[in-house]
């Protein structure tokens, strides 16, 4: 009974310690890989980390599209209606990008401010805005009704 | 006339199959707790009678949109006329109210199948199970008629045709993806209803688990497919060539998946050895609890996705109710009526009990870092913390080691026997295995003329022990008394000795394998590139030459298609054509793109056509992936190895004796005879 016992205590113990490990790593790996969200205000104001992954959320802004003309390399603006930031993207852009659309951008900062995009999402439905994209107008105070569009 | 009231024909058998769920959750609990059999008896036809109006629900929504009434708000916002017949009939799954009453119509099929398969079981065991069924089933079909009714109409104003179904959705993967995972989900709820009626019969035996490991067996089998239809179909459809985004909806299906895979085991540990009980129903409550976070996490509109439609904030808060009502239940039962005795049969250090235990502990960890890298994000937002995003490289950096490692013990697990198993002895049976496992993953890549990759090798490295290991424990099993012909004889003849739950573990085991060698090519050999193309350009991609032959407008039944075509060809080989396509889809104005895929069984060709460019120049994204189709594959050899496991002869000899005992039973003596087995009175 007594080395049963022991057992038990070095069962409890392993286990303790194999959670504290597992719950010390995956804090790590999730403090690593957190992609914070900021509005083109913030970014203007400054309040977003350089070359850090990050999201960006808002408007394309009109008229601000531009192609490169040989490679697929493209640039637009992101803007809440109070800020703009100038994003730079090389991949191929989804369905639903249009300028005057909401969009989230992920990517990082560069120090030129300039946003260079590893992802560009749009969401999958005409009427629909991304809740991070309408939630960085509603803080730049541009969404009249205050509601969040929705599908 | 009547056609026209199919709507509420079918409000009408939604809100009567509530009342029969409730009858089916009331009446066979009290009569079980009194030991009336009248009583209990009342929870197959209740059970019947559910799933019967279920059906008639289903089938008036079903009749709604083949016959395009749009007086249905669900049908006029979900379809259009110019759908095809087969989209319509999908497209009753196609958005939120519809979906959830798959999900309760699912639920009632699950609990009609027990009603019909374990008419063997102790009839309080019975009637404790369909009630519990019955709970659940109350709890959705009050969410449905309450938060999500599909019946709802749009008066006096209505629309002349609908908006259209998403054109995402427009897909054979609609058609078969929602079906199969939900099956999955709801079929937790069998294992979940077992588990909560042995222990509210106070029979936490080895008996429940040996009911419940078919039932488990299956739903798990559906929600492997479920899942792996939901990857193939982000495949071909997103444009991107992805196929696992760790997007918090595919989480949401994983997680049940991970707790389910740890139940799968630790029941097999409970049957046999009858250890692990309270681990085991724990288990049990978990993989359920983790199938409606699910529902919950899809269906609330908290996360922003493409299959979050709902953005009513009732319907989290009723699925949020429903979740922790029973969790909390469940776990208050677990409390009151666990067995506070300990199982008398321990184990060694090295057996396979032990390393079933590893197999428990690292699932369940995976599960928690899923769950946390899911959750974490929603808590913060709902706190108003601030609004951050967990990135895939969280969910690899945690997922692939821990895989590693369970993969590592997954390969001792078939060869190491129950309570105690030499050390020694394990050595001498694997070190083949694991040198030859060695040596090929070393080589392969060579072989295959790719860059060494530590990924690769590694992948490889574990496949290969677990095919190998494998290989090693038939080879063992079915090992002939004699040697030489009549040896030959006798390995065949043993070979045909092992059961199918053995084949099925072998099966499903040798599934990962496959699913992780596609992982690990896919992952590291993939080919990306991303071109802009006219029609007469071509380009090199991967030894294979591209060029656009044509470019052309295109007249669908409900879109107009930009398509381009594209010779591809190889020094050497023959060509062929490869069509991929932009869609504009009419009714909803939504743009889609349509990939050409030519897929083989080692590598697929993926072009999606991208935008058209100022000067009229199309950009393009074409991929080489080598072994993804191996991705899918593997899921198939798993879920087809956890049916196979049902097969096994140990499930029917215990029917046919019970079947027997219930012949023996005058039908008399059955109607006062409520088998009150001795076990229940504690």
């Amino acid at each position: 009974m007594r080395a049963n016992r022991k057992r038990r205590l070095v069962i409890v113990l392993a286990l303790v310690a194999l959670v504290a490990v597992a719950a010390g790593l995956t804090l790590y790996a999730l403090r690593a890989n957190i992609n914070l969200f900021f509005t083109p205000s913030q970014v203007a104001a400054g309040e977003a980390p350089l070359g850090r992954t990050l999201r960006l959320g808002g408007v394309v802004k009109k008229d601000s599209v531009e192609r490169h003309q040989d490679t697929l390399h493209v640039s637009f603006q992101v803007t809440d209606f109070a800020s703009d930031v100038e994003v730079s993207f090389d991949d191929i852009l989804p369905d639903l990008f249009r300028e005057g659309q909401g969009v989230v951008v992920v990517g990082q900062l560069d120090a030129d401010g300039e946003f260079i995009a590893q992802q560009v999402l749009a969401k999958h439905d005409e009427n629909y805005m991304p809740p991070e994209a309408a939630e960085a107008l509603k803080a730049a105070g541009n969404l009249p009704d205050g509601s969040v569009p929705s599908s | 006339m009547l056609i026209r009231m199919l709507p509420e024909l079918g409000h009408f058998a939604l809100i009567l199959a509530l009342a029969m769920a409730l009858l089916q959750a009331v009446v066979p609990l009290v009569g079980a707790a009194t030991r009336r059999p009248l009583w209990m008896a009342f929870a197959q036809p209740m059970t019947w009678g559910q799933f019967a109006f279920l059906v008639i629900a289903y089938l008036c929504l079903t009749a709604s949109f083949a016959l395009d009434d749009f007086s249905v708000a669900y049908v006029a916002n979900n379809s259009n006329s110019l759908l095809p017949w087969y989209y319509k009939l999908s497209a009753v799954w196609g958005s939120h109210e519809g979906s959830v009453l798959l999900w309760g119509l699912i639920l009632g099929g699950w609990s009609f199948a027990v009603s019909l398969f374990s008419r063997r079981l102790p009839r309080d065991m019975l009637a404790r199970v369909l009630a519990v069924m019955g709970w659940i089933s109350s709890g959705f079909l009050l969410f449905i008629l309450l938060t999500s009714n599909p019946f709802e109409r749009v008066l006096p104003n209505v629309p002349s045709d609908g908006s259209d179904l998403n054109p995402l959705l427009q897909d054979f993967g609609l058609i078969v993806h929602p079906p199969m995972l939900y099956m999955g989900y709801v079929g937790f709820s069998v294992v979940f209803a077992f588990a909560m009626a042995a222990l509210l019969g106070g029979r936490l035996d080895a008996a429940w688990t040996r009911w419940a490991r078919p039932w488990t067996n299956i739903a798990w089998a559906f929600l492997t497919v479920g899942i792996a239809l939901g990857s193939w179909w982000a495949y071909y459809e997103l444009g991107w060539g992805g196929w696992w985004f760790w997007d918090p909806v595919e989480n949401a299906s994983l997680l049940p998946w991970l707790a389910g895979t740890a139940l799968i085991h630790s029941l097999a540990v409970t049957e046999k050895r009858g250890t692990f009980k309270n681990w085991t129903v724990l288990l049990a409550i978990f993989t359920f609890s983790l199938s409606l976070l699910g529902t919950f996490l899809v269906r609330s509109g908290v996360l922003t996705s493409v299959h979050a439609f709902a953005n009513d904030p009732s319907r989290g808060t009723f699925i949020l109710g429903l979740l922790g009502l029973t969790v909390g239940l469940s776990l208050a039962i677990f409390a009151w009526r666990a067995p506070r005795v300990q199982s008398l049969a321990g184990f060694g250090w090295l057996s396979r009990d032990s390393l079933l235990l590893v197999n428990n502990i690292l699932l369940v960890v995976m599960t928690v870092t899923v769950l946390l890298g899911t959750v974490y994000p929603l808590l913060l937002d709902a706190l108003n913390l601030g609004k951050i995003s967990v990135g895939p490289p969280y969910f690899n950096a945690l997922f692939v080691p821990l895989t590693a490692l369970l993969c590592l013990f997954m390969g001792l697990g078939p060869l190491a026997r129950w309570k105690r198993m030499p050390g020694r002895e394990l050595a001498r049976r694997l070190a083949l295995s694991a040198v030859l496992a060695i040596v090929i993953a070393a080589g392969l890549p060579l072989l295959y003329g790719g860059s060494f990759s530590l990924g690769v090798t590694l992948g490889l490295l574990l496949a290969l022990w677990l095919m190998l290991s494998l290989a090693r424990d038939v080879f063992d099993k079915t090992r002939p008394a004699h040697a030489g012909k009549a040896g030959r004889r006798g390995r065949l003849a043993n070979l045909r000795k092992l059961t199918p739950a053995y084949w099925g573990m072998v099966l499903g085991h040798l599934g990962l394998a496959v699913t992780i060698v596609g992982v690990a090519m896919v992952s590291h050999y993939n080919v990306e590139r991303n071109v802009r193309l006219a029609p007469g350009d071509s380009v090199d991609v991967a030894g294979y030459r591209f060029a656009m032959t044509d470019f052309r407008e295109r007249q669908g039944p409900n879109y107009v298609a930009d398509t381009a075509t594209l010779e591809v060809t190889r020094p050497g080989r023959g060509g062929f054509v490869m069509q991929p396509e932009k869609r504009f889809y009419t009714a909803s104005g939504m743009p889609m793109t349509d990939v050409a895929l030519r897929p083989g069984l080692f590598r697929d060709l993926y072009v999606a056509l991208g935008e058209e460019l100022d000067n009229g120049d199309w950009s393009l994204r074409i991929q080489l992936k080598p072994f993804v189709r191996w991705l899918w594959l593997g899921a198939l050899m798993m879920a087809a190895g956890g049916l196979l496991a049902v097969l096994d002869r140990r499930y029917r000899r215990v029917a046919r004796r019970d079947a027997a005992l219930r012949r023996a039973e005058t039908p008399a003596a059955e109607l006062n005879d409520d088998r009150v087995s001795p076990e229940i009175s504690r």
